[in-house]
């Protein structure tokens, strides 16, 4: 081999070595065993994806920056606004109490709207039809803030998804979405989160894209992030035409990927890139 | 909405024991080097101040710089010799100053 041959097979060498020893810090992740008839055979949150930095930040309480927001709707929730002079306490009490659990079974069957409603959809419905208040912009600081101050009163609880009966067709609604390629690059939620995870892309690894830890304080954006930025921007990243906010794809996304992860601890307000 | 600083300290301490303090405050720390969407520079404010006294007396100061990020996260260590309060203040670049107090006691 000529003396150029060799600087550049050198060069793969160390590159190849690079990425075994990536893949052997994924074999180190720690997840739970999947049910019976999942995709995953270990469900793994997105905290284990992330840098030992970045997880000492989410878990001190105090470091964690996704706190302020929490602060910040626990005044909210004692605060009345609207003309029926109603704060989120008139009627459901200590949030610690009336909104233990609520975070980790969401989207839940909506029988007057005929369709499954989120966390975000759920305070807002609240808003204008008990409180009579205006309800909150989706992305809008309040809106995000009490959306986490309410999945975080289920922090350490495991995720659970309703998909049968009248959640069935929005289910596979949503199955359907992820296994869909979209946009100018063609890929599908699978393509990175299911067939890649753990791999090394866009100066990231690839998570299994779990939900478990949303509202999440993203490091890239410096504040609390709802999921459905979140399947936005990840629609906007494949050059494709996102779906709204809150649409009905949306929603059945949410179902959809609520079970992939299911059995995680809720993580509320967790921190991630 | 109260946008109040978020302090830890223990409670109390021994005479002569040093002691951690946490704080975490919300502030965008807007860096001046970001443009807005219509390609005009987003103007600097940040908190470019953060001091500590003990019953009058100065703990640890620093000087923040733009490259600090949003929601600026202070550690520092205390010695307490006896019982008083912590005075925190942060100075943003327009003047303002946001301040929190924290007693801490000594140990019997």
């Amino acid at each position: 081999m000529s003396p150029r041959h060799i600087g550049l097979a050198a060069a793969i060498m160390a590159l190849a070595s690079v990425a075994t020893g990536a893949s052997a810090q994924q074999a180190e992740r720690k997840g739970i065993p999947a049910p019976p008839g999942h995709v995953f055979k270990t469900i793994i949150s997105g905290y284990e994806f992330r840098s030992k930095e970045t997880r000492t930040l989410q878990d001190d309480d105090l470091e964690n920056p996704g706190f302020l927001a929490v602060e910040r709707a626990a005044d909210l929730w004692k605060t009345a606004e609207g003309s029926e002079g109603k704060s989120c306490m008139s009627c459901h009490g200590e949030a610690e109490k009336s909104m233990k659990g609520v975070g980790a079974a969401m989207p839940k069957w909506d029988d007057k709207l005929k369709k499954p409603v989120n966390l975000e959809q759920r305070i807002n419905i609240c808003r204008s039809e008990h409180m009579k208040a205006q309800p909150w912009a989706f992305k809008s600081q309040a809106l995000t803030d009490m959306t986490t101050f309410v999945r975080f009163q289920s922090r350490g609880m495991p995720v659970t998804a309703k998909t049968d009966g009248p959640m069935s067709p929005w289910f596979e609604r949503g199955k359907q979405i992820y296994y869909t390629r979209y946009g100018q690059l063609d890929l599908a939620c699978e393509s990175c989160h299911e067939r890649n995870n753990g791999k090394f892309m866009r100066a990231d690894f690839l998570s299994q894209g779990q939900t478990n830890g949303f509202p999440t304080y993203r490091l890239r954006d410096q504040r609390l992030v709802p999921l459905h930025e979140r399947f936005e921007g990840c629609m906007f990243d494949v050059r494709a035409e996102p779906f709204k906010p809150l649409s009905d794809e949306f929603i059945a996304l949410e179902l959809y990927v609520a079970w992939r992860g299911i059995g995680l601890p809720v993580e509320t307000p967790s921190v991630r890139n | 909405m109260a946008d109040k600083p978020r302090i830890k300290l223990p409670k109390e301490a021994a005479k002569g024991e040093i002691i951690q303090i946490k704080t975490l405050v919300s502030h965008m720390m807007e860096s001046g080097q970001r443009k807005d969407a219509q390609g005009k520079p987003v103007p600097r404010k940040i908190i470019n101040k953060f001091t500590c006294e003990f019953n009058g007396k100065p703990v640890f100061s620093c000087a923040l710089e733009p490259a600090i990020s949003a929601n600026p996260y202070i550690q520092f260590n205390a010695r307490v010799d006896e019982e008083g309060t912590f005075k925190f203040a942060w100075t943003d670049d327009d003047g303002t100053v946001i301040t929190a107090e924290e007693k801490i006691a000594l140990k019997a």
